[in-house]
């Protein structure tokens, strides 16, 4: 199985973690300005790359805390993760 | 009338199975053990119990009677074997409202095992994929983590390679699953003398 490196915890089983899609989609500004198609664009609709993809992680099992990370869905290695706080990069 | 509920430990209906384990893992039931959970900064320097939080991920110390283990960036467990639960939350809360953390007592969330013995780092290989090389999970590490299918906390106390202990906190709902799990995974090691 593979190990996924956790920006705290350091590599842990996939299993240990839960997906939380693409990052960096930006909250609406002003949410009631947008009518139904924008907000379900806002909502449902995200980018589906072959390669690489920058993503929400959430080591569920272990420290609980969420990051960022760029992994190529294409042959699912992780190029690198990153804190939320912080935009220091770790590398696996 | 009503009859009086009387505490029980999860795990005794496998004690006797488990005092029974083959030559080189011993594994037996901590006595229970008041937990608290807190959150609070880790910049704001906090000692609780003699002890400052430990802020390295994957580690733990002692702390007055029992352990400060870190959880999280912002979280911690404080374990007490001589503290009443409510006065163990009382305790940590009161430390740590000055500066803005909160502690709540989870006593009743998990259960505590020691599994010591020349086997097992061995056995518990089988259902946890942290590093435990005696030079990597040295006595002082600790790692939320899963072992089989449960989720725990596990603590190296004694890292001699020869003759390894280890703490495992464990959910009670999950304590009779990973007590099977471990005897199946001794099984092999019946009728046998320890190798290392
Ligand atoms: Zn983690």
């Amino acid at each position: 199985m593979q190990l996924i490196e956790c920006p705290w915890c350091g590599p842990r089983e996939e299993v240990e973690f839960h997906y939380g899609g693409q990052a960096g989609v930006p909250y609406p500004e002003d949410p009631a300005a947008l009518d139904d198609v924008q907000w379900a664009q806002y909502v449902f609709f995200r980018d589906n790359p072959k390669g690489r993809f920058e993503e929400r992680w959430s080591h569920a099992a272990g420290c609980r805390r969420w990051f960022n990370a760029v992994r190529d869905t294409a042959t699912y290695r992780f190029e690198r993760v990153q804190r939320p706080d912080t935009t220091q990069a770790g590398t696996r | 009338m009503a009859d009086l509920l009387t505490r029980s430990h999860p795990l005794e209906p496998y004690l006797t199975a488990l005092d029974a384990l083959p030559d080189g893992l011993r594994v037996t039931a901590e006595p229970f053990v008041a937990l608290a959970g807190l959150r609070v900064d880790p910049a704001s320097g906090v000692q609780l119990r003699g002890a400052a939080l430990p802020t390295t991920p994957n580690t733990w110390v002692p702390a007055g009677d029992g352990r400060l283990v870190w959880l999280g960036p912002d979280e911690w467990l404080v374990t007490s074997p001589g503290t009443a639960p409510e006065a163990l939350e009382a305790e940590v809360a009161g430390v740590l409202r000055p500066v803005g953390g909160v502690a709540v007592d989870v006593s009743a969330q998990r259960i505590g095992l020691r599994i010591s013995g020349p086997r097992a780092r061995q056995v518990l290989a089988k259902g946890c994929a942290i590093d435990l090389h005696p030079r990597v999970f040295v006595p002082g590490s600790s790692a939320q983590t899963t072992l089989g299918q449960a989720g725990v906390v596990l603590l190296a106390l004694d890292g001699r390679d020869d003759d390894a202990e280890f703490a495992v906190l464990v959910r009670s709902s999950f304590a009779g699953y990973l007590a099977t799990w471990l005897l199946d995974a001794c099984l092999e090691y019946a009728d046998s003398a320890p190798t290392s």
